[in-house]
């Protein structure tokens, strides 16, 4: 940012343009006074105002997203610039952290953690996704990025008293960190080169993605161009857990706590695969000779990798954990077939997002019920016999799982026939060979985990000797509520697409 | 009162409505679950037989379609998919044949021991509401979509009410009927794409069927298509040898799922290729015309001999079914007027066919305890009208005349005697198996002499004949063969009419080229000759 930007900036009023950002500041900052000056015994009101306002942020949200957006341009000089699909995404991580906090209430309490900052961090967080979103411009990218890393570094951590979730908060905080370098790194070598002033088009704002952008179509040849993107790229390849930058994913779901691997699950990747595709669309448009086949190729691998994996798994976080690397790689389908050009394919990622996060929170929202005090150990054997003693439970995590493995008339399948589309569109026959070989093999394992609630077991000899698993007592009316509502809307999705993304 | 169109609704979210209400309906009682279901199944067949009758009388046909509406659900715009519903000569019989099955298989549920019978009824339910949206689908995105609707239901019955090896059963079966699925989806997609992604004619098959007819595409493209169509439907079907999953869901599927997958579900494979796959891409089909033939030849000979060495009931009578798509892939690799005609017919009789046999060898079951074949015998004296109508649904899927099975797999013989002749004998051959083993397992069961330990394993148990509830449903199935047996003509000639409007098969396989020069057939402009003017 320029002289001319400070000015422009100082002239403008640009503040009202981010007002949805600086409420869920508010909010956050409202909890954390909150706890300052609340007697302890009105401490139960925190989750109340966090849910509660970030609801209200959301109803304002969703009855704007029915109005259309123009583009307002670039906004604090070219660090901002919200695109098409910002409403949506902003209505995105408002709701997904709203249902983080209310996970979080029954974790909480179950587990005697102190409870504002959890909530103070998920809202922070989630406001930095929502302008990580949206940035322009590199340094705002890595500013809004790792806002949302260290938030994440101790949301993982939080449970201080758990081996697991330290040795996870360890190993997401070193591969963070190793990540963050990796793309710091590219951002520099693109900066440099963009900076050249002996090459065409050379900029002195070599930050913004626009000037970056023009500078690369005129130079797409130089090769500190390449391996920058290519760095650049990596650092995004390890937010959204695709091979090879995945190991982090397994045993980072499993020890965070179950709200935490939700909100790592949903809103993380989803703001890795918008970063992805402001970049691939962005900057990198004209460098898609690399971009296409790289990325195809950690496609292929990505969704054979989660879904190969997640087979022999018999911890249900550790499943969904792999079984997401597995999404990530069908919407890496999706973003290859963007940067081929495709027009539908944008929608059909953003489609595939809310379809998983409704169909997630579906899920974990009865992994939390579930979970005992030893938030890490969920097995699948834990699920035995859920559909007699829990028979709606087992009902929502029927559908949540459909829905996940793409069964109609779920919402999941939709967005799966919308990637395959875009992709048939793109002309990507290999990648859709794997995706199908993916799909085939995740209904083993999301089919195994609904035969484990709903099919009563053989007795074998030796089951006496095996511990029986308590379930918790029955559901309340507020989380029957909720998860009615996610299975609803996860069953009317897959029927209805009428007023989805304006028609 | 209403239009065609809204029966055709209806008939799809009658069932859908009364599965609602009964996986909620845990109070109902059994009475209230039974009436319930009996709205839910009865309906449907009655707008089935309905539409049927009044179907030869239908003019003012959009490309051979009665009955056409739609609605768009949202996906219109961006890539072409509208729920879009009709029937025409080849859909008709099928359609008819959901809605008998269905009400047989149906009254067959409501009245067994089924655990939490409002769960079972209501997933029954839900197989119905899919079965009858497959056939009269003409979107063929709607046609995948009902299809797999149905198929939901029958992993969680497996699952929950089925035979002993029911855990790796339905989890093969899923696994194995996700991968065809998946890659006719793929087909379906493909299609799609290369009218060029045109929304306006999207996954509607009266649209693809016209721009199919107007442009050529390279026979390369084609064949392609039509092998991911071949082998999706053709693993969905049970083609040889991708039918491993088929016998061993049966013999544990609940019977009332069984009746409805081997005899209704299990069509849809086959109709898409008679529907969609071989008028739409002709020089795909006879590309892989000759692997049709030897496959289906596996699916006669090689399993025909595999079923003579069960001895278990309900196995034998999976891969009798198994064996029995092999005349109607035979049927369609003739590409011929009288060869699809008869594959139709006999897709109509099997289907019909193979849910009695599943009604009367669970009758078997119930008397006897067992599966076994070897262990029962004389069952005849002590349950004669049970024998009658065991001998006669044998005799029906042997193919003797007087059953509708018969004109099927005569009309296929005549037309493979005109493109493949070598394939009659060993094709002639398969009625000889059949006969070998249907009439065996009717001997074994109903005559000879009770063996020792058979008597033994009774007890002082008295054996009944065939009970009400199990003659109805056998009753329905039984006169529906006789009847179309004896007078063909009731679902032929819409059959044939539909078949010789088709330049495809008019012309296929040996003057294919003379249509491809012939001039466009016009087809009249479907969106403004909608019934009601109603907009898509």
């Amino acid at each position: 940012m320029n002289y001319n930007g400070f000015q422009e900036l100082a002239a403008t009023n640009q503040w009202s343009a981010i007002w949805p950002e600086l409420s869920m500041a508010g909010i956050g900052l409202l909890v954390l006074c909150l706890d300052l000056f609340l007697p302890s015994s009105r401490k139960r009101l925190i989750p109340l105002v966090a849910i509660f306002g970030q609801l209200a942020l959301l109803a304002v949200l969703v009855m704007g997203c029915g109005c259309a957006t123009e583009s307002t341009g670039p906004l604090f000089g070219g660090m901002i610039e919200s695109g098409p699909y910002t409403p949506y995404m902003r209505a995105f991580f408002v709701l997904s952290s709203t249902l983080v906090c209310y996970l979080g209430v029954s974790y909480l309490s179950r587990q005697n953690l102190p409870r504002s900052e959890f909530y103070l961090l998920t809202i922070f967080v989630s406001g930095a996704m929502m302008l990580l979103v949206q940035s322009s411009n590199f340094v705002m990218l890595f500013v809004s990025l790792e806002t949302v890393t260290i938030g994440f570094y101790v949301l993982v951590s939080y449970c201080r008293y758990s081996p697991f979730s330290l040795e996870a908060g360890l190993k997401y905080l070193i591969l963070g960190a190793l990540s963050s370098a990796i793309l710091l790194f590219g951002i520099v070598l693109l900066y440099g080169a963009a900076s050249n002033p002996a090459l065409a088009q050379s900029t002195t704002d070599s930050m913004n993605f626009a000037a970056l952008g023009k500078f690369i179509a005129a130079t797409p040849e130089e090769p500190l161009v390449l391996v920058g993107a290519v760095l650049v790229l990596c650092g995004i390849c390890f937010k959204i857990g695709a091979v090879p930058f995945q190991i982090w994913v397994p045993d980072v779901y499993q020890g965070a706590p179950t709200p935490v691997t939700a909100f790592l699950a949903v809103s993380s990747k989803a703001a890795g695969f918008l970063v992805l595709m402001n970049l691939v669309a962005g900057p990198f448009a004209a460098l898609s000779k690399l971009t296409v086949p790289l990325l195809s190729a950690i496609a292929i691998i990505t969704i054979l990798f989660g879904n190969i994996t997640a087979l022999g798994q018999r911890n249900v976080k550790r499943v969904i954990g792999l079984s997401g690397i597995a999404h990530a790689g069908y919407l890496l389908v999706g973003v290859v077939a963007m940067a081929v050009g495709v027009a539908l394919a944008p929608w059909a990622i953003i489609f595939y997002l809310f379809a998983y996060l409704f169909a997630s929170f579906a899920v974990f929202g009865v992994m939390v019920h579930l979970a005992g005090v030893e938030d890490e150990i969920q097995e699948i054997d834990h699920y035995q016999k859920l559909a007699e003693r829990q028979p709606f439970l087992a009902g929502v995590l029927a559908i949540g799982l459909g829905s996940l493995a793409g069964i109609p008339p779920l919402a999941g399948f939709i967005g799966k026939l919308l990637l395959f589309i875009a992709a048939f569109q793109a002309e990507l026959y290999t990648l859709l060979g794997a995706a199908i070989i993916g799909v085939v093999i995740s209904v083993y394992y999301y089919f195994g985990w609904m035969r484990e609630a709903f099919f009563i077991k053989p007795a074998l000899p030796g089951d006496e000797a095996r511990p029986s698993y308590p379930m918790p007592g029955a559901v309340g009316i507020i989380h029957k509520l909720t998860l009615g509502l996610l299975v609803v809307i996860t069953v009317l999705m897959g029927l209805f697409q009428r007023g989805i993304f304006g028609g | 009162m209403f239009s065609d169109f809204t029966l055709l609704l209806l008939s799809i979210f009658i069932p859908l409505s009364a599965a609602v209400v009964l996986f909620f309906g845990k109070s109902l009682g059994n009475s209230g679950v039974r009436l319930i279901s009996a709205i839910g199944f009865m309906l449907p067949a009655g707008i089935a037989v309905y539409l049927w009758m009044k179907f030869n009388a239908q003019e003012n046909l959009i490309d051979g379609f009665a009955y056409v509406g739609g609605c768009d659900l949202g996906l219109r715009e961006s890539v072409g998919i509208t729920l879009l519903l009709g029937l025409n000569g080849i859909s008709m019989p099928l359609f008819l044949l959901a809605g008998i099955v269905g009400l047989a298989a149906g009254i067959h549920a409501m009245y067994s021991q089924a655990e939490r019978l409002h769960l079972y009824m209501g997933l029954l339910l839900v197989m119905q509401a899919g079965l009858m949206g497959v056939f009269c689908s003409i979107d063929i995105f709607f046609f995948y979509f009902f299809h797999e609707l149905a198929l939901i239901p029958t992993f969680i019955m497996i699952g929950l009410w089925g035979g002993e090896g029911r855990r790796a059963a339905a989890m093969e079966m899923t696994v194995y009927l996700t991968l065809g699925a998946m890659l006719s989806l793929l087909g379906l997609i493909a299609l799609y794409g290369q009218t060029g992604w045109d929304t306006a004619t999207g996954f509607s098959l009266i649209g693809l069927r016209d721009y199919f007819a107007h442009h050529t595409i390279s026979e390369a493209v084609e064949s392609n298509i039509f092998a991911l169509l071949l082998f999706g439907f053709g693993i969905l079907v049970s083609l040889f040898p991708f039918h491993s999953w088929a016998p061993r869901g049966y013999a544990n599927a609940p019977t009332a799922n069984a009746m409805l997958h081997a005899g209704v579900l299990k069509k849809f494979g086959l109709y898409g290729l008679v529907q969609i796959a071989a008028p739409l891409i002709p020089h795909g089909a006879l590309a892989w015309n000759d692997w049709i033939v030897w496959l289906a030849l596996g699916n006669i000979l090689i399993i025909g001999f595999v079923t003579i060495a069960q001895s278990d009931l309900k196995l034998m009578i999976g891969y009798s079914s198994v064996m029995h798509m092999g005349y109607i892939f035979l049927g369609i690799a003739t590409m011929s007027v009288v060869g699809i005609g008869g594959a139709v017919m006999l897709m109509f009789a099997h289907g019909i066919s193979v849910a009695l046999m599943f009604v009367l060898a669970t009758a078997v079951f119930n008397r006897t305890g067992t599966y076994d074949m070897k262990a029962i015998g004389g069952l005849g004296p002590k349950a004669p009208v049970l024998a009658g109508f065991f001998v006669a649904a044998s005799m029906a899927s042997i193919g003797l005349p007087g059953f509708a099975n018969f004109w099927g797999e005569f009309t296929i013989f005549i037309a493979l005697w005109e493109n493949h002749p070598w394939a009659v004998a060993p094709a002639v051959f398969g009625v000889v198996i059949s006969a070998i083993y249907g009439l065996r397992a009717a001997s074994n069961i109903f005559f000879g002499s009770q063996t020792k330990a058979f008597t033994d394993s009774l007890g002082h148990r008295e054996i009944g004949d065939i009970t009400l509830a199990e003659r109805a449903p056998a009753t329905i199935l039984l006169v529906t063969l006789a009847f179309i047996g004896l007078w063909p003509m009731g679902i032929s000639q819409s059959i044939q009419k539909a078949v010789e409007a088709d330049p495809v098969y008019t012309h296929a396989p040996a003057k294919l080229a003379e249509r491809d020069n012939a001039p466009a057939i016009n087809i009249a402009d479907t969106e403004a000759s909608l019934p009601g003017g109603q907009s898509l």
